[in-house]
């Protein structure tokens, strides 16, 4: 843990986004977790994607559940709305404060034990519902905690710190995302900012239940030889699909893309995805495809990265209720109280 | 581009912008973190070894460190590195046991030294110890040169050159006061094994324009005024009073005349106010003295009365770009302006003069009539005649003189000894991590978001009344500490070590300046672009490193690196390290003289 304070100075010529702020803008307070934990990393994705895309820090809502990653959205957004919660119940909260506020961005922040072993039944539940957020699991495979035994995600024959190999088999969440119908499925490696960033800007942006699983290496417990979530087999096994390029709704395409190369994306908002595509043919918009892709790679040792899929026109959890189109708290009496003629008028039509 | 090559000593020299700025190469940063440790005597011996006049340094150091000083490139101000100097003066104890002794046995070589001045007295302190018969002659009874005659007392109390000239002179040192050479033909048949040339550059440049010789009785040549008034000779001046010139000399100038009677005291300038060549610094506190600057005023006579100086003319003028880009001063065709005035001080120059060095003695003067001397070894053309400080290349300031006196020293030791003099010995340097625990360094890396502190300053109205009342009173030592925690640590450099690191990025996203990439290598220019933040300046170095996994390059841009440890903090595998760089001038002698301990 680093006890001085990260310093206020920044870089002279650091750029500002549209509202004036600069990355630093968009930072917590500094880091408790181990020195080079993965999960710092996904934490400055998340502050430069909310960065680049001129987020209002007040319109975020970042809930978490427990566990190293659920400890991370101290570390970003300083000026947003947070929560906390109880281990593996970050989704029915986020899905709470979603019913309740439908205007907020919604950042469900949680790790490989709070959402693949307490909290599976509401992870599932959550993209079954299509709640409208990003939820992200910063996935180490580990409990890192508790000194590093082997999560619900670590690989089947995977070896601990310790030596033990992992004879389980490993839930793969992106795959079990696809299979539970979100509308938006990526994977990740938080050594890779190039590709994570744009990513999750796409998934803030979809206007449905978007989930982004990214490997994150516990550098105390899960960088070792014969682990399969360390920095140097993720690099060397990482199969990805495509590199993403998110292109603002009302910016045009400014860069050539070769024909039949890349892949344009709209989503709902406007905004566009420009894929490219690397080796393998992949359409993101094929759910079934993508799910035994994922699962011909895993096989064969790969970690599949990328934008797995995409469901064009999402819908949400809002829209299967119908529900009002304004945050809660915004209903006056007038709205909730239609008075007594409107009861008169329901009484008779029961009648 | 090019990996860097961190074993050059060079290259984090030049990352302490202070101490590469200094033309002593002074280690500012370790004494300054001395100073915040209360060790006040032990960061003056290391400015003594280093700029042997810390205590009149520390008060009118022309300060070529502050502008360079990271900090400004980080907030407004640099830190106050002069100021503090003058800390470890004012409150270090008794050093004098720390002091070299005079040596137990002389080699039996004789050294004259002209003028004893701070280039001269340099000279002495590093070769007397050595052994060397170090005589030093002076026009003037005591020594000091230019630092007694010219600087006024309210910046410079005679108390200070007393004692640290006296710390040279008690070296076992000849000082001839009172003496001035008339023929340096004479000295040399005196069978000196070295003549070290440090007379100054004494002569002030005059103004010939219509009315000079008529009001003669009230004009008057800066330095000659100022070094009367040093001495006592001049006591009163008119209530009027005219500066001319805006170089640091017209600035004591007409500091000096508000103190001996002048009321309404006015510099007037011939170009605009930003290229005066007085240092903000003094232009700042001779305003603060209700002297006002009036600029794009060029001389044209001065107008008298039955012999009575009454007033100058000056014509406006302003500044153009010819169609070369070259700026002029043209009239701005605005009526002449006429100042009265009691008094006019000159104060537009200063030159060197030799009458006193014969042309037949092997010395070659350029076309300027400056004697020949080499940029390095400081030697003349006459292999026994070396030169230094204002002297040698023409009116500079007093740590140029210092620097000049290390080096013409070393000069002469090693031509006396038999050497090469143009073989110089690289710096000493000492490399040492600063890890203490996990999260713990040996030098303050929390960094502190306050401005640069103001250094007390007396009362207005008695400053004015008495010419010798200091006017700055220093930092107590609290202001010290403030000012001293500043100084970001610049010499506690970050070292890469390739091998080590496994890509985690710790580094780059915690560094709160944004100065760590790992991409891709390419041209210099080019990567300069695609770094975390724009390196724009180009004056200051990219580290690259190799051997990552990736193939990859670790790109740091020194520019504004707060040397705050992050990186290290956060690194998990220690590819990061702080480590003290201390670097150190090689002088005369050194390993034989054990001046100065280490204080790491």
């Amino acid at each position: 843990m680093t006890y001085v304070a990260k310093p206020k100075f920044h870089h002279p010529d650091l750029p500002t986004n549209d509202l004036g702020y600069t990355h630093r803008d968009y930072e917590g307070t500094i880091s408790t977790l181990c020195a080079g934990c993965g999960h710092d990393s996904i934490t400055a994705a998340i502050i430069e994607a909310c960065f680049e895309l001129s987020i209002e820090p007040h319109r975020v809502a970042k809930i978490s559940g427990i566990g190293c990653s659920s400890k991370t959205p101290t570390y970003f957004l300083g000026n947003s709305h947070g929560f906390n919660s109880v281990h593996g119940r970050m989704p029915s909260v986020l899905t709470g404060a979603n019913l309740a506020n439908r205007e907020l961005i919604y950042l469900g922040v949680s790790g490989d034990g709070d959402s693949a072993s307490i909290g599976f039944g509401q992870f599932a539940h959550a993209l079954r519902r299509g709640v409208n957020m990003l939820y992200i699991v910063e996935n180490n495979g580990v409990y890192g905690l508790t000194k590093g035994q082997f999560s619900a995600t670590a690989d089947r024959g995977s070896k601990s710190k310790r030596g033990v190999i992992n004879t389980d088999n490993s839930i793969d969440l992106a795959a079990m995302a696809l299979q539970l119908g979100a509308t938006f499925v990526a994977r990740s490696f938080s050594g890779d900012k190039a590709q994570l960033v744009p990513i999750i800007k796409a998934g803030i942006e979809h206007e449905g239940a978007a989930f982004l699983d990214v490997i994150s290496p516990c550098v105390a417990f899960n960088n070792h030889a014969g682990s399969t979530k360390s920095f140097d087999y993720v690099r060397e096994h990482n199969e990805a699909v495509n590199r993403l390029d998110v292109i603002p709704a009302r910016a045009p395409i400014t860069v050539n893309y070769a024909e039949g190369a890349v892949q344009i994306v709209e989503q709902h908002d406007g905004s566009k995805l420009a894929l490219r595509k690397l080796g393998a043919d992949y359409d993101l918009r094929d759910r079934t495809a993508a799910m035994s892709f994922l699962q011909r790679h895993a096989a064969k040792g790969q970690v599949v990265t990328g934008v797995l899929f995409i469901d064009e026109k999402p819908h949400d959890l809002h829209h299967h209720l119908a529900t009002v189109n304004r945050p809660l708290n915004t209903l006056s009496e007038k709205d909730l109280c239609p008075g007594s003629a409107a009861l008169a008028k329901i009484n008779a039509g029961l009648r | 581009m090019k990996l860097t090559d961190i074993g050059d000593p060079n290259y984090f020299h030049k990352v302490v912008d202070c101490q590469w700025a200094c033309p002593a190469h002074t280690p500012v940063p370790e004494y300054i973190r001395l100073i915040a440790q209360g060790r006040y005597s032990d960061a003056y011996m290391i400015n003594w070894k280093s700029n042997v006049f810390p205590g009149i340094l520390g008060r009118t150091c022309d300060r070529p460190c502050e502008p360079a000083c990271r900090r400004g490139r980080v907030e407004k101000e640099p830190v106050a590195i002069c100021r503090l100097k003058r800390v470890a003066a004012d409150f270090k104890d008794d050093i004098r046991e720390r002091l070299p002794k005079p040596a137990a046995r002389k080699l039996g070589k004789r050294i004259a030294l002209v003028g004893a001045g701070p280039a001269s007295l340099t000279v002495a302190r590093d070769l007397a110890p050595l052994g060397y018969d170090c005589v030093v002659f002076d026009a003037d009874r005591k020594a000091g040169g230019m630092m007694r005659s010219q600087i006024p007392k309210f910046r410079l109390p005679d108390s200070v050159i007393d004692e640290e000239c006296d710390y040279i002179l008690n070296l076992g040192i000849t000082f001839h006061g009172g003496q001035r050479i008339d023929s340096l033909k004479a000295l040399l048949a005196d069978g000196y094994d070295a003549v070290f040339v440090g007379s100054g550059a004494p002569r002030g440049r005059d103004l010939e324009i219509p009315g000079r010789a008529e009001a003669a009785k009230n004009i008057h040549i800066g330095i000659d005024w100022l070094s009367s008034v040093s001495f006592g000779h001049v006591t009163k001046i008119g209530k009027r009073v005219i500066v001319l010139g805006g170089g640091n000399t017209a600035m004591d100038c007409c500091r000096s005349a508000r103190r001996l009677g002048g009321e309404d005291v006015k510099v007037v300038v011939r170009s605009g106010f930003e290229e005066m060549k007085a240092s903000p610094w003094e232009k700042e506190d001779a305003m603060h003295e209700d002297i006002p600057i009036h600029n794009y005023l060029v001389p044209k006579f001065f107008t008298h009365e039955n012999g009575k100086l009454t007033g100058i003319t000056f014509e406006k003028v302003k500044a153009e770009r010819d169609a070369k880009g070259r700026r002029n001063l043209v009239p701005a065709g605005e009526p002449d302006q006429h100042f009265p005035c009691d008094d006019v001080l000159v104060a537009v120059g200063q030159e060197n003069a030799f009458p006193w060095i014969e042309r037949d003695i092997g010395i070659d003067f350029d076309k300027w009539n400056m004697p020949v001397v080499d940029e390095k070894t400081f030697v003349s053309t006459n292999p026994k005649v070396f030169f230094g400080g204002d002297a040698a290349f023409g009116p500079k300031n007093i740590i140029w003189a210092v620097a000049h006196g290390h080096d013409a020293a070393l000069s002469i030791h090693k031509m006396l000894s038999g050497e090469n003099i143009t073989e110089r010995p690289l710096p000493d340097v000492q490399v040492e991590s600063q890890k203490m625990g996990i999260h713990e360094w040996s030098y303050h890396n929390e960094i502190t978001t306050d401005h640069r502190y103001r250094v007390p300053l007396r009362d207005k109205a008695a400053a004015l009344k008495d010419i010798r009342a200091e006017v700055e009173l220093g930092y107590d030592p609290n202001l010290a500490l403030g000012e001293a925690y500043r100084c970001l640590n610049c010499d506690v450099q970050t070292v890469f070590t390739g091998q080590l690191c496994i890509e985690c990025d710790a580094c780059v996203d915690i560094c709160p300046m944004d100065c760590i990439t790992f991409t891709q290598n390419g041209e210099e220019d080019e990567l300069r672009t695609r770094l975390q933040a724009p390196a724009k300046n180009t004056s200051q170095d990219l580290y690259v490193a190799d051997n990552l996994k990736t193939g990859r390059v670790m790109v740091k841009d020194e520019d504004v690196c707060l040397h705050c440890g992050l990186c290290a903090e956060r690194c998990p595998t220690g590819a990061w390290d702080m480590q003290k760089y201390l670097i150190s001038m090689t002088h005369a002698g050194d390993g034989k003289c054990q001046a100065v301990r280490s204080a790491a």
